[in-house]
């Protein structure tokens, strides 16, 4: 769950920003997969929110309650039912949900508990993905994804598209969906989810579940 | 990771002995009887003239316990460390487990060994007695000062016994909380304790929730489970199936019940560690022997270092104290005085770290997870760190770098916040 571009002495990622920019300040905030919190500490400083993390790795989660962030071991499959409805404002899986068991699940959970959920995953539909499974006949690995098949832990890679159609079935708003290219920058387009899905290397979506916004 | 001497010195919670502790072949010529004798005298000593401050609660102010009785007057000897600053907002209140007592960070006054809890509390500390006003109480039931079965009862003139009430878990936090008036503190930046300190602490949150801001429950449990309470009626049959127990009314007698006493604390001991520390530590070694002396001598390492853990822990503990603080946590079940476990912490802004270690089967990280399943089921702030540890449930008292980082970056985050300097 925790990539290699999370450490603490790393630049500001460019899809942390743009998170820290939907967020609103002072909002009570859940990280699901916060790694070592750099999310969480980008939050808390620049937003004033009131963070909270669950974090799978044991030595993570001891290094961000160790900086004295509210913290806990556990993982998006498990331990989001325990939580109750609209506890947080905003719900967020970062590069997370393609690592999960049951992403469907998961995601209801997020929208149950909090009354936005931010989520933000690697696209298997990028053309690099693309043309490298057409060439090779091999499952792509890049930067972004530089695990092989049998070691990496993500059981659930999905493209842009794949993720609109799901957040589609649990009947969910998006409010903003923007992606990244290779070099962490923001692509202009948002009309079409088919160049999104062809240009971005990472998408970030904003979602609210219907009758509650 | 853990300073060699200390592995096993929290089988004595009175503080760290070297580890062989009369197992090495270089043993002080001291008469071992003599010896007892006197910490055996000076624990006695304890109970009524502690080395402690004190505060008597008189009678016309007696404590309800849960049981529904009254008791007073009581006593709650403690000892504190640091200063408390002009806003009193940053006094800590420490809980001890089962055996332990207020001298959490000085040498102890039976035993002479250092405090149990001196890993994490002192100047410079994670619990940084520079910084913060550490407070430490022998529980209610106790036997270092804090009234108990071996205090006289203003009734009869004669100890208790058998005749002290049975108390709960809610009872020895009630008390404190009176200690705490006393002290004239509204709210304690932090309650902290291990094992039934945890419990303590749970507990606290639940019955105070205004006056707790921070709270860490650490290797501890929301309920005494099927297992728990066994272990503990192991430990009781034990005193009480020896004669010199004599109902509970020994004291001024000539006897007391160390055998059972003993043998008690042997079994519980057992449950402190885990399999792989005793393997590791002893595995089938001989005691100073080269082969088995087909007798039933404490052969084996491990039969000695019981043996020993058993024989200190009669000198400077009461037995009627033993069973009645094993009862209390017997009968401590959060969920069952809540409905729900979740209910018990409705509406609480303390902030929590819940800390597990993972090789502790007697609170295992899943019991320490309910209490974390329930806090985040009414939304509370709430951290959990499981460490890794092969040193079973009594990991929480050793030396652990990752542990003392977890505590530190808890406390040292909140203070900032709660701006104590």
């Amino acid at each position: 769950m925790t990539l290699p571009d999370q450490h603490p002495n790393r630049a500001v990622r460019a899809d942390h920003l743009l998170i820290a920019e939907m967020v609103t300040p002072g909002a009570r905030v859940l990280d699901v997969g916060c790694g070592d919190g750099a999310l969480l500490e980008l939050l808390i400083e620049e937003k004033k929110v009131d963070g909270r993390g669950i974090e799978l790795i044991r030595n993570n989660v001891n290094a961000c309650v160790a900086r004295g962030l509210s913290v806990i071991q556990g993982d998006a499959d498990q331990d989001l039912s325990g939580y109750p409805d609209q506890a947080f404002d905003y719900a967020i899986l970062s590069l997370t949900i393609q690592a999960t068991r049951q992403p469907r699940v998961v995601l209801e959970n997020l929208l149950r508990i909090g009354r936005r959920a931010i989520v933000s995953f690697p696209n298997f539909g990028h053309w690099k993905i693309r043309s490298s499974l057409l060439l090779t006949g091999r499952m792509p690995r890049t930067p972004n994804l530089p695990e092989t098949w049998y070691e990496s832990q993500d059981s659930h890679l999905c493209t842009i598209k794949d993720f609109s159609d799901l957040v589609g079935i649990l009947d969910a708003e998006v409010e903003d969906a923007v992606a990244f290219n290779s070099r962490g920058q923001r692509l202009a387009i948002k009309k079409s989810l088919s160049l999104q899905n062809l240009l971005g290397e990472k998408a970030v979506f904003l979602l609210a579940p219907r009758g509650r916004t | 990771m853990i300073r060699p001497g200390y592995l096993f010195w929290s089988g004595n919670r009175a503080g760290p002995e070297p580890e062989n502790a009369r197992m090495s072949a270089a043993e002080p010529q001291i008469d071992p009887k003599a010896r007892q004798e006197s910490v055996a005298d000076a624990a006695l000593r304890q109970v009524s003239e502690p080395d402690s401050q004190v505060v008597v609660f008189p009678e016309d102010q007696p404590l309800r316990l849960d049981s529904g009785r009254d008791i007073g007057p009581f006593t709650i000897a403690y000892r504190t460390y640091g200063t408390l600053n002009s806003d009193k907002s940053n006094a800590i209140l420490i809980c001890h487990a089962l055996t332990g007592d207020q001298h959490v960070a000085n040498t102890h006054p039976v035993t002479g060994k250092g405090g149990w809890w001196e890993t994490l509390v002192g100047p410079g500390k994670p619990i940084d007695t520079d910084r913060f006003f550490v407070i430490c109480s022998n529980i209610l039931g106790g036997c270092m000062g804090s009234t108990g079965p071996a205090s006289k009862n203003p009734a009869t003139g004669r100890p208790y016994g058998v005749e002290f009430p049975v108390i709960t878990i809610g009872d020895m936090v009630n008390a404190q909380a009176r200690m705490i008036d006393h002290l004239g503190i509204g709210q304690l930046f932090s309650v902290i304790g291990g094992s039934m300190g945890g419990m303590q602490v749970l507990q606290w949150c639940a019955r105070y929730k205004d006056r707790v801001l921070t709270a860490m429950p650490i290797a501890t449990a929301p309920w005494h489970t099927a297992q728990n309470i066994a272990f503990h009626e192991v430990g009781r049959q034990a005193v009480m199936a020896d004669p010199d127990w004599q109902g509970g009314a020994y004291y001024g007698t000539q006897a007391r019940p160390s055998r059972g006493l003993a043998v008690a604390r042997m079994a519980a001991h057992i449950t402190y560690l885990s399999e792989k520390a005793l393997q590791d530590k002893f595995g089938r070694g001989l005691q100073n022997r080269d082969q088995h002396s087909f007798s039933f001598d404490a052969d084996f390492k491990i039969e000695s270092y019981l043996r020993h853990q058993g024989s200190t822990f009669v000198d400077r503990f009461d037995a009627n104290s033993y069973l009645y603080i094993t009862r209390a946590m017997d009968y401590f079940d959060l969920e069952a005085e809540y409905g729900r476990l979740a209910n018990a912490f409705t509406g609480t802004r303390t902030q929590f770290c819940v800390v597990s270690f993972t090789s502790d089967w007697l609170y295992p990280t899943r019991d320490n997870k309910e209490i974390v399943k329930a806090l985040n089921g009414v939304a509370a702030n709430v951290s959990f760190v499981e460490i890794e540890s092969d040193k079973g449930h009594d990991a929480f008292l050793l030396r652990e770098d990752v542990f003392s980082a977890t505590v530190n970056g808890f406390l040292n985050a909140a203070a900032k916040k709660r701006g104590i300097a």
